[in-house]
């Protein structure tokens, strides 16, 4: 499955079939710091994706020093 | 997982209120704490005219938003930093979600106020690009709510900014920022407007989430001065706290804010009075931006 990354935009091949939390494990990204976009919806880290799938974590982030 | 609220797939999980909500139910959930936020603090009055500080980015327009949808009577407020195609980028989203909304917008030019670009005044001053940038914001901020008769000014901050900040004067033990610190800053002077803070109540990741199931078309890259920022690595240091155990952040500001920043309010008033070239308030004789505006001049 594909997976697109952002700041810089890029993306990455990671094995579906398993839940969004094991890919964000597998990437390294903290849950809390990207939502996690499949199609026009969002998904839960507890829902499945497919081999054929694509989702954007996009990070939450932003700012300087305020 | 479903929705707490109407059993349905849900679309977010908030891990801090053990909950989890299908985007119709959050979007409703986001605006109850903007909502309470705003009562909490008594941040608005229901009819007055309020100005959105806009960067264009999620937190900014995601509030936006909400007031636009909860009735305010809002005016938005556009700082362009000249900050090559981040700064173009910015300013279309805003123009664009104003003119789609119908509402006004001010546009204001750090390059015409100051003299020059944020870039230029990083040079410059030798010192983080955020530094003169910050400072630049925040009095043209109030300038402009003054020159345009508004007694208030909104402006994005979220719980991850406020929690970043917090850490960042403690681990320095800056004790003067503690009591400057809240979601809402009373006018302490004629010609200083309120600050008000309605999202202090979310984090980042609920107004990505927002601005997301609202369709909100915002600038997802990040400013490309902000890499390195310290207020970065701290809220990256809060995530992994929160990842650990769910409501750190919102433990961390609250406690704060509830039982510690009392304590750090001095009894004593910090004297204000007005720079003596452009009349804004200042705590000596010319005023921090009147002394950047010098330093760019000097240095082309």
């Amino acid at each position: 499955m594909k997976v697109v990354l952002r700041n810089p935009r890029r993306e990455v091949e990671v094995a579906g079939g398993r839940r969004v939390k094991d890919v964000l494990r597998d990437l390294d990204v903290i849950p809390e710091t990207v939502i996690v976009i499949r199609g026009d919806t969002l998904i839960t880290a507890d829902q499945m994706v497919h081999e054929t799938d694509t989702i954007e974590l996009r990070p939450v982030m932003s700012g300087g020093r305020r | 997982m479903k929705c707490r609220k109407c059993g349905g797939q849900a679309a977010i999980e908030l891990r801090r209120h053990n909950a989890a909500f299908c985007a119709e139910d959050f979007v409703g959930f986001f605006r109850n704490q903007v909502r309470e936020a705003i009562r909490k603090h008594r941040m608005l009055a229901r009819d007055e005219p309020v100005l959105v500080a806009v960067s264009g980015g999620k937190d900014s327009l995601a509030l936006w938003d909400v007031l636009i949808e909860e009735g305010y009577r809002t005016t938005g407020l556009h700082l362009d930093l000249g900050i090559f195609e981040y700064s173009v980028e910015s300013r279309a989203k805003c123009e664009a979600f104003a003119a789609a909304r119908g509402v006004p917008l001010l546009v204001s030019s750090v390059a015409e106020e100051v003299g020059a670009p944020v870039p230029i005044i990083k040079q410059v001053t030798r010192r983080p690009p955020c530094s003169g940038c910050g400072l630049s914001k925040r009095y043209l901020m109030n300038r402009a709510a003054l020159e345009h008769g508004f007694s208030v000014v909104v402006t994005g901050h979220n719980l991850d900014d406020e929690a970043a900040t917090l850490f960042g004067s403690v681990m320095h033990w800056q004790t003067e920022a503690l009591p400057r610190q809240s979601p809402a800053l009373p006018s302490t002077h004629a010609k200083l407007v309120r600050r008000v803070k309605p999202l202090y109540r979310l984090s980042e990741r609920e107004a990505a989430a927002y601005a997301f199931m609202r369709r909100i078309d915002y600038i997802v890259e990040e400013c490309p001065f902000a890499a390195g920022a310290t207020s970065i690595a701290h809220k990256e240091i809060l995530n992994r706290l929160e990842d650990a155990s769910p409501g750190a952040k919102h433990n961390f500001l609250f406690g704060f804010l509830d039982r510690a920043r009392p304590a750090f309010e001095r009894a004593e008033a910090v004297a204000l009075t007005e720079c003596v070239r452009c009349g804004q308030v200042t705590t000596g004789t010319l005023c921090a931006f009147c002394k950047l505006a010098d330093q760019v001049k000097r240095a082309r």
